[in-house]
């Protein structure tokens, strides 16, 4: 049992930076704009954070620094398609270099410091309880934020006036300027949410994870979260359970390695990467989930005034 | 847009950078020139792990010889094509003396030895030697074998974890040092593995670190290159061995002891020759005994009776009476690899590709 | 009074060449004030970080050995962009690439024989389409999505490579060590000119884009692949099959990749090592987009990113300059590059208030303003 509790702990852990990431991303999309600079506004917030987190002993300023800086970053990405239309894959792999680069200029003097990180919640009498303590009132903050975030999320997509307008924006922004929907503002604040939410996944691994800040430390995980994204066919718990999995994924290849087997560690490596596209190629084979959910102008430019 | 005027935008652009040339930089003055050494990084230098104990030993020398010598770095420079380039670029401005210290710069640096004959070229790790081209490494399964003696002293659960970073030689021998040093005072000590497939991935290094916790093991130890091993320790409040540098900032409470990288005393002694014209290539594989490899700081909660124990072994291998690969010694599958008393050579420690007894699981490459 | 972006009637030739020009400039004003401001001679740095690597034969090869694999690689994507098929894991197909000829190299070791080092090339090339045909096939059969898979596929790639040069690949000789044998001379690019290690693979990209212009101006394929880009639908209709564009955009961008894989292990490495590219995959993507997807215009980004990698070294060494601005310049440059093209298509224009709101006359969805406007 303890096995067990612990094994999701530690998938939770794991699989969080990726599913606020994704879910930053996911929105971003779901209002036909496609940001590749992930990995760039995790590292800015990675660093934002830890270096307010240093300077001012406090973990929590820390973290709505690195979502305010990696929404600043995302702000230059939707100026760059949006306004001046540029494309959107090219834009954000330019992203993703700036960021990495910025985040390693402005981070030289702090990869030194340590810093307490955030703790993990701990209430009074529930979290001492056996077992459920453990599965239920144990977390980082950031993780129970991560659920209430989505929950939040899906509730706004599915279920509100904000949310139809979103989905109508990246389903065809011409349709939706013709009756009278703010095309060009409505993709700059869901870009936006998407930088907060990617400098908060940065965050959460620079000051709770980890903790620390050293250049290349995202190692990747902000690629992970944009193809997470396309996995969960652009709904939010899919998302959810996609960041997760691939979190298991890796834990368990690590778990079966430290039981001693003779599998080479590439080979399970490989594992999370090729559970994607296999679990991917499922969910694609059936069309008419993909084309309900996939925004169709995802990645095209729209001006008003053509 | 058609392709007249794409080229035109093109040549334009070549105009404009040809202005710009006009305005290039005047020549240095070449007045006594101080010794330039030049370093090449295969990482960038942080503050632990293998490049920050290089660059320690970069400013150690930049403080002795003051303005005898001039030292440069370029960090992060990957291993592959590239690597020959910075090299290149750095003999050609004069760096008389250069240090590439990764293993994947063997290649590379020989290639532009051979090209530079006038200039000295030291790598670190590998085995590959010119005129003008030396190697030096390290016995670090030396400070392995004694951490794992305070590791088999200090568990409670008998079970160590080792985050591992890629399969070769240096690596393998580290952790069956270690589980050798460990079993010396704890026959009963295992060691679990975990391999991250990365020499730098501090979330990845957590998550290993973090398994092999849920696994039973009350102490870590790591050879990868980021604190988060031992962060991971101190957070689940289990013991730590550190590797390449000191981290006990980062887990005050964990950290048992750190094996640590000195280049120091080593590299004083190149620039010193080269600074006298008596520079040679030499192979150098330098351990406790040439001050390349220590036990850092011990933990006060180390009782006095294992710190001494840890130090007879240390004066014991400086003295060479104490090998950590001495027979008997099995492999874990049972296969009997060094007869009673008989000493390992150094060429099969270069070419170790199996676990010792007490290491758990199977070698990946085999 | 605001500004506001206006359409114009017809794409501006002259904004077509003001605009990366702007762009150069408009970096090279930032460059100056970051250099300016941490302390640096801007006309200096300047000239340090773009002048100072290519005043010599020997830095010009070095700024074409490297423009060669992005040359080659966006070339072979941009096929694929144009036809909206988006195969962002050029890289992992690199990888591909390096392995199939480093197969060859060891099947055959110690065999000198002309058609060694072909071989090698071929079985490069072949291998990068098949790593881009999974892609294509479950694109196709499956509908998933290229971006995904392509990408998985990098990490995949890059595993196995790690699994290879641990394992079976390794230099016996080489005390276990993570890299294969030399190749021998046979199976090693010629280089080109007297000093230095450029090799004919430029020759290569050169003429992958030289193929790459006449399919896409002359052929009938090219042209049907363009129409399917622009318009899907409207090639539906006119009896073009869609997939045709998904396996062609794919295997020609895995080809170009895997080609480029098996140059460089034939070329500057001379052998199969842990890190066979320094993210030469994405970069070209980068290149594909500043090039604005046309084959000459592919030519002379690639130089461009190239010379960004070669002074952020030179700066490094001759400076000081951590490497970490590098990035950041590089970061900034491809932003005011991208960002500048939107002048071919608009026009700024100065208006007052009142009308500046921009959401007001609907309006057709315009085709991305990236695509290479030929019939002009």
């Amino acid at each position: 049992m303890d096995a067990f509790v612990n094994l999701i702990a530690l998938t939770l852990a794991a699989g969080t930076p990726l599913a606020l990431a994704a879910l930053g991303e996911l929105v971003t999309e779901k209002s036909g704009v496609l940001n590749l600079g992930v990995e760039g506004m995790m590292t800015v917030g990675a660093v934002a954070a830890f270096i307010v987190a240093v300077n001012t002993h406090s973990p929590w300023l820390g973290i709505a620094a690195g979502a305010a800086a990696a929404a600043v970053l995302a702000l230059v990405f939707a100026f760059i398609v949006l306004s001046l239309m540029a494309n959107q894959v090219a834009t954000g792999l330019a992203l993703s270099l700036f960021g990495i680069g910025l985040a390693s200029f402005v981070g030289r003097d702090y990869v030194a410091k340590v810093i307490d990180g955030l703790p993990a919640l701990h209430l009074p009498v529930l979290s001492d309880l056996p077992i459920v303590g453990a599965l239920f009132f144990s977390y980082s903050p950031i993780i129970y934020l991560t659920l209430a975030l989505f929950a939040l999320t899906q509730w706004v997509l599915t279920r509100t006036r904000a949310g139809l307008i979103v989905r109508a924006v990246g389903e065809s922004p011409p349709a939706a300027h013709a009756i009278g929907l703010p095309v060009i503002r409505v993709r700059y604040l869901c870009v936006l949410f998407g930088g907060l939410c990617s400098g908060l996944a940065g965050a959460y691994l620079a000051v709770a994870y980890t903790p620390l800040w050293a250049e290349g430390m995202i190692a990747g995980r902000g690629w992970i979260a944009v193809a997470l994204v396309v996995f969960a066919t652009w709904k939010p718990w899919r998302a959810l359970a996609g960041a997760y999995l691939f979190g298991f994924v890796t834990l368990a290849q690590f778990q079966v390695q430290a039981w001693g087997t003779a599998i080479s560690p590439q080979f399970l490596s490989m594992l999370p990467y090729l559970a994607t596209i296999v679990v991917l190629t499922l969910i694609s084979r059936n069309a008419l989930t993909v084309r309900l959910n996939a925004p169709v102008s995802l990645g095209k430019p729209f001006h008003p005034g053509d | 847009m058609n392709l007249k005027t794409l080229s035109m935008s093109v040549l334009l652009t070549a105009v404009a950078l040809c202005c710009a040339s006009a305005l290039a930089a005047p020549a240095p003055d070449a007045k006594t020139e101080p010794l330039k050494v030049g370093f090449v990084y295969v990482s960038p230098i942080g503050d632990a792990g293998w490049t920050f104990q290089h660059d320690q030993a970069r400013l150690a020398i930049e403080k002795k010889f003051g303005n005898k010598i001039q030292t440069k770095y370029i960090e992060s420079v990957p291993e592959g094509a590239d690597a020959e380039r910075v090299i290149r670029d750095l003999a050609q401005n004069g760096y008389k003396l250069i240090f590439t210290t990764s293993f994947g710069f063997m290649n590379p640096t020989l290639k532009v030895a051979n090209q530079y004959p006038k200039n000295y070229f030291e790598h670190a790790t590998g085995f590959k030697t010119a005129k003008n081209m030396g190697f030096y490494n390290a016995r670090f399964y030396e400070g392995r074998y004694l951490a794992g003696i305070i590791a088999g002293k200090m568990t409670k659960t008998n079970v160590a974890g080792y985050v591992a970073s890629y399969p070769i030689p240096e690596v393998v021998m580290g952790i069956n040092a270690f589980t050798r040093g460990m079993r010396s005072v704890n026959p009963n000590a295992q060691v679990k593995v975990v391999w991250v497939n990365s020499w730098y991935d501090p979330g990845r290094e957590r998550e290993a670190a973090d398994t092999l916790v849920s696994q039973g093991a009350d102490i870590l130890t790591h050879h990868s290159d980021s604190t988060a091993v031992v962060q991971a320790a101190e957070a689940k409040k289990v013991y730590a061995i550190a590797y390449h540098s000191d981290m006990s900032k980062y887990a005050p409470h964990a950290q048992l002891a750190a094996v640590t990288h000195h280049w120091e005393n080593y590299y004083t002694g190149v620039v010193q020759s080269a600074l006298d014209g008596t520079w040679k290539p030499d192979r150098v594989w330098g351990g406790i005994k040439g001050g390349f490899i220590d036990v850092g700081p011990i933990n006060p909660v180390v009782p006095a009776a294992v710190v001494a124990l840890v130090n007879t072994a240390k004066a014991d291998i400086a003295s060479g009476k104490l090998h950590p690969f001495v027979g008997p010694m099995r492999d874990n599958e049972g296969k009997e690899r060094l007869a009673p008393g008989q000493t390992i050579s150094d060429e099969a420690l270069l070419k170790m590709d199996y676990y010792v007894e007490g290491v758990q699981g199977k070698l990946p490459t085999k | 009074m605001m500004l506001r972006l206006e359409p114009r009637p017809e794409p501006s030739r002259l904004a077509v060449w003001l605009s990366p020009l702007v762009a150069l400039l408009a970096t090279l004003a930032i460059g100056a004030a970051i250099f300016a401001w941490l302390g640096f001679d801007p006309k200096n740095a300047l000239a340090v970080f773009f002048i100072k690597p290519i005043n010599s034969w020997y830095g010009v090869s070095e700024l074409l050995l490297k423009a060669a694999p992005l040359m080659l690689i966006a070339n072979g994507l941009a096929l694929g962009f144009r036809a909206n098929v988006w195969n962002i894991g050029a890289e992992g197909q690199l990888i591909l690439g390096a392995l199939g000829a480093t197969g060859i190299a060891l099947a055959f070791d110690g065999v000198e024989a002309r058609w060694l080092l072909p071989l090698m090339l071929i079985c490069g090339t072949v291998c990068g389409i098949a790593w881009a045909a999974i892609p294509a096939f479950l694109r196709t059969r499956f509908r998933a999505n290229e971006i995904l898979t392509s990408l998985m596929l990098v990490y995949v790639a890059g595993y196995l490579l790690s699994f290879l040069i641990h394992g079976p690949w390794r230099d016996p000789e080489g005390y276990n060590f993570p890299q294969s044998i030399l190749f021998s001379a046979s199976a090693l690019l010629p280089t080109v000119g007297a000093e230095g290690r450029l090799n004919i693979s430029i020759f290569f990209a050169l003429g992958v884009a030289l193929l790459c212009w006449l399919f896409v101006k002359k052929s009938w394929l090219g042209f049907q692949m363009r129409v399917a880009g622009l318009a899907p639908t409207a090639a539906l209709y006119a009896g073009i099959p869609a997939n045709r564009s998904v396996w062609l955009g794919l295997l020609a961008g895995g080809g170009c990749a895997g080609l480029a894989g098996a140059c460089e292990v034939t070329g500057p490495l001379g052998q199969l090592t842990a890190s066979v590219s320094p993210g030469y995959g994405f970069a070209a993507i980068i290149v594909a987009f500043v090039g604005r997807l046309h084959p000459i215009g592919i030519v002379f980004a690639s130089l461009l990113l190239s010379l960004l990698y070669l002074g952020g070294e030179a700066a490094q060494i001759q400076l000081g300059l951590p490497s970490a601005i590098t990035g950041l310049f590089q970061g900034a440059l491809l932003f005011l590059l991208l960002g500048a093209d939107v002048f071919i298509r608009y026009r700024l224009r100065f208006v007052f208030s009142r009308l500046a709101s921009s959401d007001v006359t609907p309006s057709p969805e315009p085709a991305p303003p990236t695509l290479p406007a030929s019939h002009h």
